[in-house]
This record gives C-alpha cells, structure tokens and sequence, in this order.
C-alpha cells in the first residue's frame, strides 16, 4: 500500500536546511511587482510570484451590479478571483468553484477592513484576480495585486495589504511554500497583514500545526509581509516617480 | 503654540528656481505616516492615536491648518460648479441618468435641461449613449450628484468625439490660462470641450481629431514630465501639414458650434503639475 505516492515524494528539505529550490526556510521566492499595466480599469498591477503570475484589475467606485447589492451608507467590494484554464498543469475546468468562490470572498472582506468604504455610499468597488500561472499562494499573490491595483486606482484605505503563506515542511516552519511544499507538506497559513496597525485580517489555515509552531509561523509570516510591503510601495513609486522627482527638481 | 511652529512655508525659501510657489511635492502612498506635527488631517489623510496617516496615493499638500494628499489617480470626484461631459446611461420619465466618470450616475432632471419634456417624453430629447456638457450643481450626502443642462456653454453635443484622459490631467490639457488647449486648437484646427471628469469632446475633421487625440495622449502619459508643452507642440509642429492648419479648412460639425463650451473651466486651486515653465532642464525620464 501507498507504494504509489510514497517514492514520489520529493526531498522538501535537505540536511543542510535547503529547500526544494534551494531557498532557507525564511527566504520567500523572487517577488516583482509592476503598477498600472492595464489602460482600462481604473486600477491595476501585475505580480510575479515564483512560478506565479497574478493579473488584478480595479474598477471603482461606480454603479453597483446588481443593484441590490447597494448599500445606502458605504461603497460594496466585490471581488472574483479566477484561475486561468491553462494556469495549472492539467486543465483547469474553467469559471467559478467552490474554491475562487471562497477565495473571493476572504479576500473582499480583507480589503473591507482596509478600504474607507464610507466615502462613496451606495457604490461597488470591483476588484478583479486573474490567475495566469499558479504555483502555490496564489490568493496572497492575488492579495497583493488587489491591493497594489486598489492604491493605483486612488482607492482611499488605511494601507496596502502584504500577504504571504507560512507552512510546515518536513516538519520545519517554512515561508512562502511553493507548489510541491505545499502539496506534500503538513500545513499552509496564508495570512495577509495592515502593516499599518499590525492586525491581520486574513488567516487561514490547513493541516495541523502545535501552539508553539503557530506563533513561530504567524512571526515569520509578519516578517515576511514586511519585505513585501517594501515591494509593493517600491512598485508604485516606479510607477508614479517621475512626478516625484518633478517636484524635488523643482 | 504663539511660535507658530507650525511653519507651513518652511520648504518656500530653499532657493528654488523660479516656476511658481512650490508646494510640497512629496509622494506618499496609504498608510504613510505623514510630517507635520499640529496640522489636522485633511482630505486624502487620517488619524489614529494622534499620528496623521495618508490614505490615497499623491502628493503631500500642506495647507494649514490642514494637511492633504492630492490624489494622483482615480476616478473623477465632482465638485459642485465643475463642468463635465457626461453621456446618457438611461432615460426615465422625468430625468435622465448621465455616467459622468464620477463613482455614481448623476441624474438630470428635466427642469434642468434647455427644453419643455412632457412627461415620459425624455427619450424624445436624450437618447441613451448621447453626450452632454452639464454643469455639477450640487452634491449630496447620498452621493447623489444634482447636474443642469442650463447655463454658458452647456448643451448636448453633436458629432465629434469625447477622448477620455485621468481627472487628474485636466489642468495639464488645459495648461494655464488655456494655454495648452490653445495651442493644440491653433495646430489642428479641431474644436474642443474640456470637462473637468477627465472627457474631453473633439469636433473637426478627422485628422484634426486624430492629431487632437494623439496630443491628448502625450498629456495623459506623460503628464507629470516637465517640458511637456514643448513635447506636444514639437509633435504638433512636426505632423503641421498646410491643409491642417488653421480655419481654411471648414470644420464638419460647424453647424453645432453654439452648444461648444467656448470659455475654458476655471483651472482648479491646486494642480499638482503647474510647474510647466521649465523647458531647458526637461530631464526626459521617459
């Protein structure tokens, strides 16, 4: 029994403390974020995660579809996040599923706690995740372009949101799984942080974890959202430099 | 307090050259905690425990006894007395509802529009995807937005074509005192009617149009550069062909130019980017 699966297995963590690509077990994968590729939505980004690649797109605050959904003293997020056919090996049946419906809506509440819906009543913030390549985390590669895509369409929110997963890897803490860490790995903690105040306002979590690994994990993912807030506003300022720069010309 | 230690103008005196009165230009990003002890947060801020944070992304704005970000994006936020382009989303029996680019459709009443509509008869004057220049009169708590159709240079606007560039561009394609907007109609020879939403309407000839549009462009991309007027007029100079130019050539829709707004909108208080006199030291980061 189980002769299938088992020889599979690859080798998650080296003697050495290696990971499968050679990373340590506190190291994320190369991140690059770019702000505002997309002409017609208000506002966008583009992020490279590892193997993942997220397209997000913004549009807002305008008329909320469908109307019901309107709510009389604050603007509504309404998020979809979708995975791509060809995002993954084998051929993603495409178009909602239990698994974006609930990704969509982690993510649109985490934003509600971030965003000043309050200043545009009765509106819909429309906040579109495209999965163009997945390799693991990709609701926090999702987050982060939401969230850098929401800042380029002048969204007014309390901060940006960093996100990251922390797992367990042969029976090791590790940030930022990749795709074969966290298929044979014991546990995945993505989380997603207000730099701001410190609260997190997503976390979730699967496979088992003790107490103590728990708040190593949490630790370690705070660290790890901090080096992605420097990306994210580093992304935006590229984008928005120049009149910076105008200005301390001047 | 009495020392007044709350110099706003403290940046004033660094021996800058001389475009104008430069304002605090720094970028900021939400979530940045912002300088300036003792000044109340303004627009685009907030506060938590005492420190002033930014909530939108733009440029840091000192005016005692605020403090302000100027959005650098985002959709168009009405003010009441903007004039803006607006088309028609749908027709009720007493109003129309207008996209104006603003987060909410702005509904216009009949009693706001130059014609006496019967009732249920609104279709008969507006139809749906018509353009219109309207005046923002008032704003709600709701964020209701009240527009009327009754005042100088407003109208439905016939032929043409409405480009659509960032809000926040609007005092570039003007340029001061319309000087922007001066030269690209003295180049093409086109009509054009700024709204204050980030539309602007373009009536001429077809190549007028596309220079006009191509100009508009620039202005839209590479707004925040310095030496942007000599960027455009340099391209407008460079595509001037004898037929373009001037009034020799007849405008197509000249049978409309009444409803043309022929004034310019008044160029709002604080353009992040007025600083345009600097042509020499044109960097050209692009």
């Amino acid at each position: 029994m189980g002769s299938v699966g088992a020889k599979d297995v690859p080798v998650l963590l080296t003697p050495e403390g290696r990971r499968i690509d050679g990373r340590k077990l506190d190291e994320l994968r190369p991140i690059r974020i770019q702000a505002g590729p997309l002409h017609q939505a208000d506002g966008s980004a583009f992020v490279e995660w590892g193997a993942n690649k997220v397209m997000a797109a913004v549009y807002g605050p305008r008329e909320v579809h469908p109307r019901h959904l309107q709510q009389n003293n604050k603007a509504v997020i309404q998020c979809r996040y979708n995975m791509a056919a060809f995002s993954v090996d084998e051929r993603k049946r495409p178009g909602l599923d239990r698994r974006s419906q609930e990704i969509s809506k982690v993510i649109a509440e985490a934003f509600e706690s971030v965003v000043f819906a309050e200043e545009y009543p009765r509106t819909s913030i429309d906040v579109y995740i495209e999965v163009l390549q997945a390799n693991a985390g990709t609701r926090c590669a999702g987050l982060v372009a939401a969230s850098v895509a929401l800042a380029d369409a002048g969204i007014p929110m309390v901060d940006l949101l960093p996100a990251v997963a922390v797992g367990k890897v042969a029976g090791q803490i590790a940030l930022d799984l990749k795709k074969e860490e966290d298929n044979f790995g014991e546990a995945d903690l993505p989380m997603a942080l207000v730099p701001q105040s410190g609260r997190l306002v997503l976390l979730q979590m699967e496979g088992h974890m003790t107490p103590e690994e728990l708040s190593r994990a949490l630790d370690l993912g705070v660290a790890g959202c901090t080096v992605i807030y420097g990306k994210m506003k580093q992304a935006l300022r590229d984008r928005y430099a120049t009149t910076e720069l105008a200005g301390g010309a001047a | 307090m009495s020392q007044g230690h709350r110099s706003g103008h403290r940046h004033r005196g660094r021996g800058e050259t001389s475009p104008p009165p430069s304002r605090e230009r720094t970028l900021v990003l939400p979530g940045e905690e912002l300088p300036g002890q003792g000044l109340k947060p303004g627009a685009g801020t907030y506060r938590v425990g005492g420190k002033v944070y930014a909530s939108v992304l733009g440029l840091l704005a000192p005016k005692p006894p605020f403090l302000t970000v100027i959005p650098l994006s985002g959709r168009y936020i009405p003010k009441a007395g903007d004039t803006v382009i607006g088309v028609v989303t749908d027709c009720q029996t007493t109003f129309w509802l207008l996209d104006i680019a603003a987060p909410r459709w702005a509904p216009l009443h009949v009693t706001g529009s130059p014609w006496k509509v019967e009732v249920g008869e609104t279709d008969q004057y507006l139809r749906v995807g018509d353009a219109v220049v309207v005046r923002v009169e008032s704003l709600e708590a709701t964020g209701r937005i009240g527009v009327t159709m009754l005042g100088d240079g407003l109208g439905k606007l016939e032929g043409g074509t409405i480009v659509s560039v960032s809000p926040a561009r609007i005092p570039r394609v003007v340029g001061r005192n319309g000087s922007m907007v001066g030269s690209i109609t003295a180049h093409t020879g086109a009509e054009i009617a700024v709204g204050q939403n980030g539309r602007i309407w373009v009536g001429g000839s077809p190549e007028a149009i596309h220079r006009t549009r191509e100009a508009l462009r620039m202005i839209d991309e590479q707004g925040q550069h310095r030496g942007l007027t000599a960027r455009v007029e340099s391209y407008l100079t460079s595509t001037d062909r004898a037929g373009d130019r001037g009034p020799e050539r007849a405008p197509i829709e000249s049978a409309h130019r009444d409803a043309i707004p022929h004034e310019l909108p008044p160029l709002p208080d604080v353009s992040p980017d007025e600083a345009d006199g600097a042509g020499p030291d044109d960097s050209a980061e692009y």
